[in-house]
Order: C-alpha cells, then structure tokens, then sequence
C-alpha cells in the first residue's frame, strides 16, 4: 500500500479526498487507479501532475516503481524559467 | 524618398553604399552591408549591444545616421580579428566565459578595444565606468571586467 | 535498454575542467547568428499595432486602407487565427494573448498586424487600420483587484481552490494551499513572533535580444521557421496547435538566443509571423523592438505577501504562516501557487501553512523568470526571518541553521527530502570571510537563502562517431549559457576521448525527437544524462567492432578509457583499440557507428543557496551601491565550473536588480511609462562588484555524475539579501521592493519623524 496526498486542487475531483491508500507498484499503475476511482482526475492527470516517490519529484518516468509503504505526493507540473 | 550615396572606410576598405535618410548606421551594416555582428538590443542608445568605433570613438550605431558616415572611419567587430588571429580581447573573452549568450559580446569587445586604446592599463573602476554603456543580463560582468583586465595585461606585454 | 541513471561515485577526468566553449569564436567575431541575423528569399517585414488602452473592449476593426496600401502583403486580426484550441484554457490564453479577440487586455495587447515589403511601409499600414475601443475601467495593482469594487477583467471567473465555490465572479482564478501540522497551536508555543506585509514589483526578464523569427509557410501545408526560443519543439508544438498545421510539417531551427531567463518559453508573435506567411504567401521576419518587448511580452509577477514566524527564545521556529498574492496578467496560471509551494522550503517546520492568490490585473501575461515565484516569496519570508533573528538577538545565520531543512525533513510544500545543501551553504556562509569583514560608516550586512525545484524531461541526443574518430553530438535543448560546452565534456567523459574531438551541435525539430525546452535548470542536467546514456550506447556497438575486428567473442572485450581491450590470457599481445581505429573500420565492420538515447530525465535534485550582501546607503539621496556579494550553492557536480560561476554571478546580478532599482511603472491612464532600457535600469557594470562564488558538490542520487541543475536558484536569495543589508544600514525594515531611493528616503523621514 502507498499512501498518496493530493495537491489541493485535485480534492474536490476526488471526492473531497486529500489522504488516500492505493496499492500500487509503479507510478503509472498507481495513477490508473486513481483515475478508476475517480475519473474526474483523468484532466489534470494528462498532463498536469507531477509525482514525487519519497520526496524525489517525477515529472514524466511514469514506469518509476513505487517501493512499499512509500510516500506519495501528487503536485502540479510548474513551469521553470 | 531618394537615397544618398555615401563613401566611407569599414574595416580598412572602402565602401560605398546608397541608404536613405533616416536609416540609422546600424540598419546600413545589417541590412545592407551584411554586417550582422553588431546586434539592436534597444534601438534607443541604451544597451550597447550596436556599438561600433567611428574615427576611433565608440558610438551607438543606432543613434549614428548611415549618411553621416560620409568620410570616416568604421571599424566593426568583423573587422577585430587579424586574418584568422583573434585579437586578445576576443581570446580572453572565450578564455574567462566573459560570455554567456554572446548577443552583448560583439558590443562590449568594441567598447573595451576603445577603453585599451586610450588607456592600456585601466583600473576596475574605469573598466566598469567605460563599459557602462554596455548592457549585459547574462553575466553579472564579473568575468568580462577580468577578461578586459587579462586582456590589457598581455597587450602591454606583461602575459599571465 | 533501460538507463540507470544513479550516482556512482568515480574520478572524472574531462568533467569538471575548463575548456574553451565550442561556439565561442563564432560569438567574438560576430559570426553568431540569433534571431534577427537570418533572412530568406523574397521576405516581407511585419509589424504589430498594439492597444493603447489597458482594458478595452474591440467594437470594430477596419484593415481595408491597410489592405490598399501599396507594399502591403497581407494584414492580419484575430479573425485570421480561428479558436482551435478546443476547451484547452492555457492554450486558450496564449492564442489571445497572441492576439486579443474581444478585449484588449492591457497596454500593448497585439491586436492587428501587417507584413509588407519593407518597414516603412509597414509602418505605415499600421497607421491606417482603424481600431474602434469601448474603453473600460482597469486595475493593475495586484492588491486593487482583489478589492470588491475591482473592475472585472473576465465575468465569468470564478475562484477555483474554495469551498464552497463562490457565486459572484472576482479577479482571483485560484486559491492554493500548502503545509502540514497545526499553526495555531504553533503560534501559542511562540515567545516571540514576527509579523508583516511585503510587497514586490514587476519585472522582466531583461534578455537583450528582443524576441524575432523568420516564418515561411508552404502551399503545401509545409513550413519552417527560425527564432530565437528556449524550445523550439515546444514552440512548433504550439503553433502547429495553434495554426491547424501537422506538428511533423513544421521544422523549426532555434537560433543561438541571446538570453531567455524563462521569458522565451512562451510564443508571443510566432504564430503571428506564420499566419502572416500564410496569408501573404511569402516568408515572412518580425521583430520585436524594445518597447514591444517590455508592453507586451513577459514580465514576472507583481506580489503582495502576509508572512507571520513565530519560534521560541532559544530561535527553534515554531510556526510559519505566509499569504501570498500574485499578479499574472489578464490570465490565470498558477503562479501564486508556485510561491506558495517554495517559501518555506528551506525550513524544517512542524507546523507550517501557506495559501496563494493567483490574481489577474491588466498587465501583460506573466511568464516564468528564473525559478518562477520564488524569489518573491524568498524575499517576503528571509526578510521576516532577519527579523526575528534581530527581535530573539541571535545571528541570523545560526538562527537559519537551527531551522534548516536535511535529509529526511518534510518540505513545506509536502514530499520529505533527499540528500539537499541548504545546510551546507549556510554552513560555509557562517564561516566565509565575508561574514566577518568590518563595515564601514552607512554600509549593512544582509544574507538570505533560496530553494528551488528544478526539473527534468523529455529528452533526445544523437552520438555519431565521424571516420576519423571525432564525434558529433546533437542535443535538443537550445543552448542558453555554454551547455554545448558542459555537453562535449560529458561525451568526452564517457567516450574515454578529448574534449577537442567532440562537436556539439543543437539539432533543429526535423532532425532529432521531442525535447522539452531548455527551462526549470534543465538543459545540462537532461541533456547530460541523455549524452552519457548515447555515449554508452556506442560503447556497446564499438565492443561489437572491436570484437568483429579481433576475431574474438564480443564478451571478451571490455571497454577502458577511450578503449577496446581484449580482456583473457590468450589475448594478451592485442593492442587495444582506440575510438580512431574502430571509426576507420567501420565501413568494414557494420556501417556507421551511432549511439542514441531517447528518456525521460527525472529526479532533477532541488537546488538551494546562500547569498552574502554589503551595502552602502547614501542616506542624502537613498542612493545604494552594492559594495561585496557573495553567492554560495550546491551544484551537485558542476561539469563545466566556469559556466557555473556565471549561472551564479548572472542570476545574482539580476536579484539585485530587481532589488535596487528594476520595477514596471503605471501611468493612472493604465498605461506602462518606462517600456525602455533608459527608464526600465537593469544593473550596468558600474553598478556592480565583482560577484564571489563559492561551489557546493552535494551530488544528486539521480544522476551518473551527480548533476542537479543551476540555473536559477542564484535568482531566489537576491531579493531579501539586498534588502536585509539596506535595513541593516538604514535601521529601517525595508518591506517594498525595489528599495529605490524614493522607498528609501520615505522610510528614513518616516523614522525622523518618529
Ligand atoms: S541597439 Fe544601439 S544602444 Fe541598443
Ligand atoms: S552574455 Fe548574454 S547579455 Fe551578455
């Protein structure tokens, strides 16, 4: 299990949800089934999100692997200068 | 509106072109002289990224009219390296990474080839005045005033 | 085959020294060519008319006198640049702000444009497209428009990010929040809290190349163009989007680019020029002139920041609370949250909570500045953390220490850190001879840190290996400060070969896949991983000749320093095979010799820095000279140091710009007064000292060589040091940048007066 915290503008989309339990082994396989549960995340999820796997922040490696029990934080792509 | 003719000396030829009246210098070196090394960062005199050397003074070219070249002195920095020998200040300048996006360089060689001419040992303080006119956003000017610096010490023959 | 891209500690032997960069003779002799050095065949000029109105509704544009003037090719409005951008709102914003559609939004919204023969007569044409305005109330101030009575740029916003959602529209697009624990009983724990109101203002990027590109476009629904961009994919991304063209049909050549700072991540006339091209059938160069640039292309945002600290007396923080406001032009983006998500990052807190305003106002549209965001917020909360150093009597530097972040701490804006240097800078700042020197009479000391994220990316080099052994390599992140030059040190690394046997080139969209523009600190720290992935990759292939070329098993040859060696015992008289020798069997052993690599960068390292300042106030005018700066940050491994010390000393020079003097100016009529580098005053070489740096090697566990990015953590710190040294001189907390002479004379009469 991992558990996930969402960036406050995703928890409205996700039922009012900030904290969530999700089984999952990589990234991509942990925003499948977010956007199962909650399919109003399917937006954002294109191209919006960026996830950070026990603090370091993944931008595209959708295959990066999920180790058990890690810390998983959904936040906005930013733009950089 | 007619063109004038005006003959003058670029880099020790001569040239002679046909411009109108409001074309600034730096217009006749870039658009019809093919002269691209001298940059319009502002139009207005304040960025010194177009400054050329008429009779041995630094100016804006932006602010010089083609037609007052009429008899004088231009040199460009197309015309600072001698054959394929970069002059000093071109060297030190790629040595100390006195550029960084380089659009300022072209400028500020012209500047500094000047400050060198009427004073081969400057101290930092008259570097950084004469280059004042010289806009750079990339380097913080840290490495061009010791580029400028090394520069005039292997000119005066000390080496480094 | 998958890239590892973890840190392994090695010696390196090209990486880390300091060649000549590659480009460097083209630029001192004036053989570069950016944006506007480039023509093409049978080109028209085109010139964009701009509002003079900084709110105004479009009732009636009439082109036709345009249309008839002899010379004019083709005249465009927004009707030439149908919506396609299909419910995208940021895609949405762009094309408007390309060109306004119903209103113009603010003093220089481009709303027609024109290509004709030469610039006169465009010039001209412009004068006879008349443009009929319903003028309407505006605001500029990102305070005013959150005011109730503000004028409404868009009815139909409402605030995202509260709930209940509101009912009545406002200037806010959205409310963010970050943070963890519980302030309020933070604040109870408090012996001592420092509470205050900053503000900042706007201001631009500054590159001294004015925007420009030459645009082509085919009968044949091909079309090319030059410009001069931070991502020329990304940019023929947009205005493929934009214009209805297939992305494949546009190539697009980056020139070099003469600065960007985030400010050419964004298109603002590009599509124009190609849909003047379209139209008129001819290439087609515009140009932005420095006014241009200034009204209408991207500044950073204009802040307004609440920040309350509270710690106890022995100096441990226990809560932090900061609002921060955001201007972001007439369009909401997500600026206020960037601000938002950084303030804090520096700081191990227990109990933090930070909320962001993202606000539009009639100003241009805002684009990213070296590390967007953060400098803003950087400086609101190290001025507030001088502060209550100075209310507890501690040294600010140790306070800073007992409250920084490592390994293992959880950010304020969420994830828990990795290995990071914030400790370390301030470690070495506390024992850097600049801490200590004396000051003289008027002069102030001040210090601040700064964070920043950096990014990754989509990625893609190709490594070809010539004949006779020298290499190619070309990359797709447009060079902005001598990547070219770190990139050949890393092909040079892995190869095992000189640095003087590599030429690195950037490759235009037609020849190389997608890459992420040059933004976020990523070019070096991307574009690296991809070399050194390329480079390995021909490793494999040469093994390969070598082992055809030896007549041996390719598992017996084993690659060592630039070499084929032929690894056994009954092996042991072969000579091993440089790079050279394999190149020139090549066409003998295979055909050409490549290495590629296509990935995703990720795991950039954030970056975090600490910066020095000495000031002398001349307390007759307010005028203030910055007298020494020092500027300290990790870099994780710096690949080419000289390029380094110039992110550090450049990013440090435009702080403190931003600092003393650099802010946009607004007329009451709207209407931005100083559009010129004589009015608008970035640092000029007398302004300065020389910049001291100091290189931190913390390496990032997410890259081979340990590469985090540098580019724009050297912006953050500025701000505040600058202001915290001006305080320090003047005894007066300084809460409004600049801290020009007006602000600082206004708060030295208001301490006179008492
Ligand atoms: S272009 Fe001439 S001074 Fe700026
Ligand atoms: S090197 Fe870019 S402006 Fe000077």
């Amino acid at each position: 299990m991992v558990d996930v915290t969402l960036w406050a503008g995703l928890v409205p989309l996700a039922d009012s949800q900030k904290h969530l339990s999700v089984q999952a082994s990589t990234i991509r396989e942990l925003l499948r089934k977010l956007q199962d549960r909650y399919p109003g995340l399917e937006g954002p999820f294109k191209n919006e999100v960026a996830v950070a796997v026990n603090g370091t922040i993944y931008r595209n490696d959708w295959s990066q692997e999920i180790p058990d029990g890690a810390e998983v934080f959904l936040m906005r792509r930013l733009a950089g200068g | 509106m007619t063109s004038i003719a005006v003959s003058t000396t670029i880099n020790g030829d001569d040239v002679e072109f046909l411009c109108r009246a409001d074309e600034t210098l730096l217009d006749v070196l870039r658009n019809r002289l093919g002269l691209m090394g001298a940059k319009e960062g502002c139009g207005t005199g304040d960025c010194g990224a177009c400054s050329t050397i008429m009779d041995g003074r630094v100016v804006c070219s932006c602010l010089v009219l083609g037609a007052e070249t009429e008899g004088r002195e231009i040199e460009t920095i197309e015309g600072m390296a001698n054959g394929s020998d970069l002059h000093p200040l071109q060297s030190k300048f790629i040595e100390h990474a006195a550029l960084q996006c380089g659009v300022c360089t072209p400028g500020f060689l012209m500047a500094a080839k000047a400050l060198l001419a009427a004073h081969p040992d400057p101290t930092e303080k008259e570097i950084r005045f004469w280059l004042a006119g010289n806009l750079c956003r990339c380097t913080g000017y840290d490495k061009i005033v010791r580029a400028v610096q090394d520069a005039a010490a292997e000119m005066r023959g000390e080496g480094t | 085959m998958s890239f590892d891209a973890t840190y392994k500690e090695k010696k390196l032997k090209s990486v880390g020294t300091r060649p000549l960069r590659p480009d460097g003779v083209d630029k001192v002799t004036g053989r570069a060519r950016y944006g506007a050095d480039f023509n093409m065949p049978g080109q028209l000029v085109a010139r964009v008319l701009r509002s003079p109105h900084a709110h105004a509704r479009i009732m009636r544009i009439d082109v036709s006198r345009a249309v008839a003037l002899k010379g004019v090719k083709a005249v465009i409005t927004a009707a030439d640049l149908p919506d396609l951008t299909n419910g995208n709102a940021a895609l949405y914003a762009i094309l408007d702000n390309c060109m306004a559609r119903t209103k113009a939004f603010y003093d220089g919204h481009a709303v027609a444009a024109v290509a004709a023969i030469d610039a006169k007569v465009a010039r001209e044409a412009l004068k006879l497209i008349e443009v009929e305005y319903d003028v309407l109330p505006h605001v500029v101030d990102v305070d005013a428009a959150m005011a109730p009575d503000a004028p409404l740029l868009d009815e139909n916003l409402f605030t995202q990010g509260i709930d209940p959602a509101p009912t009545t529209p406002s200037n806010v697009g959205n409310r963010s929040e970050f943070g963890h624990g519980d302030v309020e009983s933070g604040f109870a724990k408090a012996d001592v809290i420092v509470e205050r109101s900053y503000k900042t203002e706007q201001t631009h990027q500054g590159y001294i190349e004015p925007h420009a590109c030459v645009a082509s476009c085919n009968v044949d629904g091909t079309a090319e163009m030059w410009v001069c961009t931070q991502g020329h994919f990304v940019y023929r991304q947009t205005c493929a989007d934009l214009l209805g063209l297939e992305v494949s049909k546009l190539r697009v050549t980056s020139s070099e680019i003469g600065g960007g700072f985030g400010g050419k991540t964004h298109v603002w006339a590009e599509p124009l020029a190609l849909a003047l091209s379209r139209k008129a059938g001819r290439p087609v160069k515009l140009v932005m002139s420095r006014e241009e640039v200034f009204r209408a292309s991207g500044p950073t945002s204009q802040t307004s920041i609440d920040v309350k600290i509270g710690a106890t007396k022995d100096g441990k923080i226990t809560a932090a609370l900061a609002t921060l406001r955001y201007s972001s032009g007439p369009y909401a983006d997500s600026w206020a949250e960037t601000g938002a998500m950084t303030s804090f990052a520096c700081y191990d807190l227990e109990n933090v909570k930070t909320v962001g305003f993202e606000v539009i106002v009639n100003r241009p549209k805002v684009a990213a500045y070296r590390a967007p965001s953060a400098p803003m917020a950087a400086f609101a909360v190290e001025s507030a953390i001088d502060e209550l150093a100075h209310k507890i009597g501690m040294d600010s530097v140790e306070l800073r220490i007992k409250n920084a972040a490592s390994e293992g701490s959880r950010s304020s804006y969420g994830p828990i850190y990795g290995p990071i240097g914030i400790g370390p800078t301030l470690e070495a700042a506390r024992t850097h001879p600049h801490m200590s020197a004396p000051l003289g009479k008027n002069q102030g000391r001040g210090m601040a840190c700064g964070f920043w994220f950096n990014f990754g990316g989509q990625t893609c080099t190709d490594l070809n290996i010539s004949a006779d052994g020298t290499v190619t390599l070309a990359v797709g992140t447009v060079d902005v400060g001598g990547s070219r030059a770190s990139l050949s040190l890393i092909a040079a690394e892995e190869l095992g070969i000189s640095y003087d046997d590599v030429k690195a080139v950037i490759a235009d969209t037609s020849t190389l896949g997608y890459n992420d523009m040059t933004d976020g600190s990523r070019g070096t720290f991307s574009s690296s991983m991809a070399t050194i992935s390329a480079a390995r990759n021909a490793i494999v292939t040469m093994r390969e000749r070598a082992a055809l070329m030896w007549d041996i098993p390719v598992e017996d040859v084993a690659w060592e320093e630039g070499h084929a060696k032929a690894v056994g015992a009954s092996y042991d008289n072969r000579a091993p095979l440089s790079v050279k020798d394999i190149a020139a069997e090549a066409g003998n052993t295979g055909g050409p010799i490549a290495g590629h690599s296509e990935l995703v960068a990720d795991g950039a390292g954030v970056s975090f820095g600490t910066h020095i300042c000495d000031v002398e106030v001349d307390p007759e005018t307010g005028a203030t000279r910055v007298i020494r700066y020092t500027v300290i940050q990790d870099a994780g491994k710096a690949v080419h140091p000289a390029y380094v010390e110039g992110q550090y000393q450049g990013g440090a020079a435009q702080g403190i710009g931003w600092a003393l003097n650099e802010e946009y100016v607004y007329g009451a009529d709207g209407r931005l007064q100083n559009p010129g580098f004589l009015d608008y005053r970035i640092p000029v070489c007398s302004d300065l000292p020389m910049i001291d740096t100091q290189i931190l090697e913390i390496p990032n566990p997410n890259h081979p060589y340990g590469v985090r990015g540098v580019g724009e953590t050297s912006i953050v710190p500025p701000l505040a040091a600058v202001a915290n040294a001006v305080s320090d001189a003047v005894g007066v907390r300084m809460v409004h940048v600049p801290v020009s002479p007006p602000r600082i004379l206004a708060a030295l009469n208001a301490k006179a007066k008492g």
